[in-house]
């Protein structure tokens, strides 16, 4: 009887933000099913005609559509590889007592306050450009030619962009994760004659394993969508080597202002989504249920 | 001569925490300094670090051409807004989701986070029309109504995470003492739950700060926040550096001062239910 | 019923009580380029002579405003009563009928004053649809100093041959000087506005007369090489992420030989307190190729302020309009910032003005280049499109901008000219077809 009263309860609690987001989520994605199916050009008012799958053919056949895909995949790889190693190795420093411990944690989670716009201007414009900018100049002053960034490395360059970005979110993620680990534990491994090496594959990182996990989700569902980065610096370019789908569907959408080929575009992207959460969801799944 | 030691270890990690973390920084301290800097100088070969003639004329610039005070009034409305709107419908759910859980629950909040990946730009024009029918373009309530649910996942989420760790015992001591439920909320939940809504709350002031592309879309003149600010001085003409960071200090300096002051209580609930 | 007419009759004295102290609120949307900042600033002149009307402004780099504008503009958002835009837009827009024909721009308008080429872009049956703030064509722009270093000299008429070996002989990488800038970042108004107006004079074009792309034609092929080439030889580092505002700020720190772009740029190249090369500045007409001596290119831009149809505020927003472009604001903004600094590329009778001639050495250059524009014709051989750097379709926003960033990789390095062609002939055939020029 109680628990009857205490679900009823729990489902009046959950009621108004599950409903909310509901329709959140299913008003515009029915309005973008609907308008994926037509003909519609925001500049070309009164031609609008249902076309059926065209729209889904040609965002499929578009041949920047796999590299998209791939650019998207390496992208989320690539700067949560950076994160999740640069930030366990952050963390096992910042965890050490030495002076001035507080400074430099303010230091180190500093860029997370950061807008993407602001970031992107500021690496592009001022440490990567290969003339006026600070790597170029300390490249120069060592004798070296110094790195056109964006031409040469450009889906490197936004990965380092982003990472920079993300890296103090996983640091301190990892940080509490490490501090709650035993310290009695690591002392009798220590005691063992266990090898620093040795503690922290046996000891520390199975401890960090639902932290590190954690990170991978939260940061995924940002890292899919990375957007404003790319549009600052490179535009998708050169080519089409720093396009990821979220940018191509911008193409559609504010460039040729086709809403009914981004429409399209946006579907195909719920549905790569879905099945990206899928995977998230049995990887946490299995490490978060413990 | 363990103390030596510990000394000497001590040492060695302060060099190496203050290298890491300058390095970190720097990006930011640079664009700093080089907002006090004059456009000759800003590009100067080799840079000028410290010595060099400081001069406000950036800011007496960014500050003639934009009404910042507008677009920060803006970002701190539309930020603090969506986030308290957020909790009020997030606390109760992930109160529900926490204590009494159903063999949907996880369903429902990976359900949640999975409405975050759909790429925003491919709802742009429905969301567009909504917005224009109901009066909402450029206006400061449809910016938080977007972001409050643009966040709400991520809300539910951390929150329930964190009210997971709170021992069912001590709820069910307090209800064989007979507290109704309002009083266990108030009394027992409450306390404990404190430093998690802390966290979350400071953590989503920060993403609704930093959304681009929503506020951006969305707004004109009249609810424009930062990010608008910013957009305006991407790359105008000419020598610009020392003035786009003029423009960026001043975009990221509110934010990134309350995120130091409350880094604390920041960091003392963002778990995300990763420590056991 | 009477209650109900007692309110109704409240209800109006009340509307009519607020009516009469109203004031008008125009919402302008700008691109932040330096003509439309000092506008901006000067905006007291016309709140001191319009108190009823207050000015808010939205100032966005010039890609997210287009965003915005055609967004809100399309979808009939309503939240501009004035709108920057450029001659690619003003006749597609006024088809659409979306915008207002500007016919209360009052006496001091002097329509009859505008420049007839840019007149004729911002036209629609004989109707102006937006009013020009500032126009421009493409010239070269060089260092006259680095010139006679070299042992060159640049004829008022250059060839692109001409341009390339000039432009060789000045490089000097070991000093970071540059032979040539050109814009390489990709999008339709940057790289492929200059290879566009390049390829014009190259004798290539966009599209036969059957909206067929010509990418796999020889005129495309020579002159995208020869870009690449030269820009490979005499060009900056990191030439592929260099649009007008990268360049000009390369030219200005005195790190380009010659930079071939929009007219308008003379006027910040030669502003003392920016540039450090400001006294050292030549001007030639755009390059010719093998189109023959008479096509420079056919580069022709204006931005414009234009009225969304259905406005409200038509009357408060012509006010604007016509203030902001007419003689009275030229001689405005030269009393306060000199007459190096007026927009140009609009009026005859700045043309005319002695003053100006004197403040402005690359005045007569402009209006020459402005002149050898026809964007009715813009390559020689026959075409189904007007416009000259750019095709003045809806679709080419998007065409321009995914041929653009082939070019861009193709300067970049990461693919080869041949390929960077076949991928834009093969995207450009796709979106005609399926936009339904290919039958």
């Amino acid at each position: 009887m109680a628990t009857h009263q205490t679900r009823a309860t729990a489902r009046i609690m959950m009621s108004p933000a599950v409903i909310l987001l509901f329709l959140w989520m299913i008003v515009p994605l029915v309005m973008t099913l609907y308008f994926s199916f037509l003909r519609y050009n925001l500049l070309m008012p009164g031609t609008e005609e249902f076309v059926g799958f065209l729209n889904y053919k040609y965002f499929l056949t578009d041949p920047s559509f796999f590299t998209a895909l791939g650019n998207t995949l390496t992208l989320v790889g690539g700067t949560l590889l950076i994160t999740v190693i640069g930030g366990i190795l952050l963390a096992l420093v910042l965890d050490q007592p030495f002076f001035g411990q507080g400074i430099v944690r303010l230091l180190v989670i500093a860029p997370f306050f950061v807008m993407p716009t602001v970031s992107a201007l500021v690496w592009k414009n001022m440490l990567m450009h290969p003339v006026n900018g600070l790597f170029a100049w300390i490249a120069r002053s060592f004798g070296f030619q110094p790195i056109d960034w964006f031409a040469e490395v450009p889906l490197f360059s936004i990965i380092l962009i982003v990472a920079w970005q993300w890296l103090p979110f996983a640091t301190l993620i990892l940080l509490t994760a490490l501090q709650s680990l035993d310290g009695e534990q690591i002392e009798a491994a220590e005691m063992d004659g266990a090898g620093a090496l040795s503690r922290f594959f046996y000891l520390v990182l199975p401890h960090m394993s639902r932290a590190i996990t954690v990170v991978i989700l939260i940061q995924t569902i940002f890292l899919l969508s990375v957007f404003a980065e790319i549009l600052v610096t490179t535009n998708g370019g050169p080519g089409i080597q720093t396009t990821n789908i979220t940018y191509l569907i911008y193409a559609q959408a504010l460039l040729q202002f086709d809403v009914g080929g981004a429409s399209a575009g946006g579907i195909v992207a719920v549905i790569l989504a879905n099945i990206v959460a899928f995977f998230l969801i049995r990887l946490i799944g299995k490490n978060l249920e413990r | 001569m363990a103390r030596a030691i510990s000394t000497r270890r001590k040492l060695t990690f302060s060099i190496l925490g203050w290298a890491i973390g300058l390095l970190i920084f720097f990006p930011i301290l640079w664009t700093f300094l080089t907002s006090f800097k004059t456009e000759g100088t800003a590009i100067a070969t080799p840079p000028q670090f410290l010595f060099f003639d400081w001069t406000l004329e950036n800011y007496h610039e960014v500050q003639a051409r934009s009404n910042y005070m507008k677009h920060v009034t803006n970002s701190i409305v539309i930020s603090v807004g969506s986030t308290l709107i957020g909790l009020a419908l997030a606390i109760p759910a992930a109160w529900a989701m926490a204590f009494s859980p159903t063999k949907r629950t996880k369903d429902v909040l990976m359900w949640m986070l999975s409405t975050k990946m759909m790429p925003p730009v491919g709802v742009l024009v429905p969301l567009y029309l909504i917005f224009r029918d109901w009066g909402l373009l450029d206006t400061r309530l449809g910016l938080v109504a977007v972001l409050t649910m643009i966040n709400l996942p991520i809300i539910v989420w951390m929150l329930y995470t964190y009210f997971k760790e709170i021992p069912g015992e001590i709820l069910e001591a307090a209800r064989m003492d007979g507290a109704s439920l309002m009083k266990e909320i108030v009394y027992v939940l409450t306390p404990m739950a404190v430093p998690g809504i802390a966290s979350t709350m400071l953590l989503n002031i920060i993403l609704a700060w930093n959304e681009a592309f929503w506020t951006l879309n969305l707004s004109a003149a009249n609810a424009a926040p930062l990010t608008a600010f910013i957009a305006s001085y991407s790359s105008p003409e000419g020598l610009f550096w020392a003035k786009l960071s003029a423009a960026s200090t001043m975009a990221i300096a509110p934010i990134l001062i309350m995120g130091w002051f409350s880094q604390k209580q920041l960091v003392r609930g963002l778990t995300f239910g990763a420590v056991k | 019923m009477l209650t109900r007419t007692l309110l109704l009759g409240a209800a109006s004295v009340l509307a009519m009580a607020s009516f009469a102290h109203a004031e008008t609120t125009l919402t302008i949307a700008t691109v932040n380029n330096g003509d439309m900042v000092r506008m901006q600033k000067l905006t007291d002149d016309f709140s001191k002579k319009n108190p009823d009307i207050k000015l808010e402004w939205v100032t966005l780099e010039e890609n997210v405003l287009r965003q915005r504008v055609t967004t809100d503009i399309a979808t009939k958002g309503g939240q501009y009563d004035i709108l920057t835009i450029g001659t690619y837009e003003v006749p597609i827009w006024a088809k659409q009928k979306w915008l207002l024909p500007l016919d209360g721009l009052g006496q001091a308008y002097d329509a009859d004053d505008l420049l007839p080429a840019i007149k004729d872009a911002v036209s629609v049956d004989g109707k102006l649809y937006a009013s020009p703030f500032y126009g421009e064509s493409a010239m070269v722009m060089y260092r006259k100093d680095l010139a006679e270093k070299a042992g060159v000299t640049i004829p008022e008429k250059p060839t692109w041959d001409q341009i390339a070996e000039a432009a060789k002989k000045m490089t000097d990488k070991s000093t970071e000087t540059y032979g040539i800038c050109l814009r390489g970042k990709a999008g339709w108004g940057e790289n492929m506005a200059l290879l566009t107006a390049m390829a014009n004079s190259f004798g290539a074009r966009w599209f036969d007369e059957k909206w067929q792309p010509q990418f796999d034609q020889p005129e495309w092929k020579k002159a995208l090489t020869f870009y690449v080439d030269l820009m490979k030889e005499a060009g900056p580092p990191g030439a592929s992420s260099n649009g007008f505002n990268e360049n000009l700020a390369l030219f200005q720190t005195g790190k380009c030989g010659i930079w071939i772009d929009a007219t308008v740029a003379a006027s910040f190249v030669t502003n003392p307190k920016d540039s450090k090369v400001a006294d050292k500045v030549g001007y030639a007409l755009f390059p010719t190729g093998d189109a023959g001596p008479d096509n420079h290119g056919n580069w022709l831009w204006a931005w414009n302020l234009g009225i969304p149809a259905g406005t409200q505020k038509a009357e408060a927003a012509q006010k604007f309009v016509s203030w902001a472009t007419d003689k009275a604001y030229t001689e405005l903004v030269a009393s306060k910032e000199g007459w190096a600094n007026v927009p140009p590329g609009t009026r005859k009778s700045l043309y005319a003005n002695p003053e100006y001639e004197k403040a402005a050495p690359f005045a007569k250059i402009t209006l020459d280049a402005m002149n050898a524009a026809n964007t009715s014709k813009p390559s020689v051989k026959p075409v189904p499109y007007t416009g000259g750097q750019f095709v003045a379709i809806p679709e080419f926003q998007g065409i321009g901008t995914a041929v653009g960033q082939q070019f861009s990789a193709a300067l970049a390095g990461s693919v080869k000219v041949d390929q960077a062609l076949t991928s834009a002939q093969q995207l450009t055939t796709r979106e005609m077809t399926k936009g339904g020029y290919i039958k």
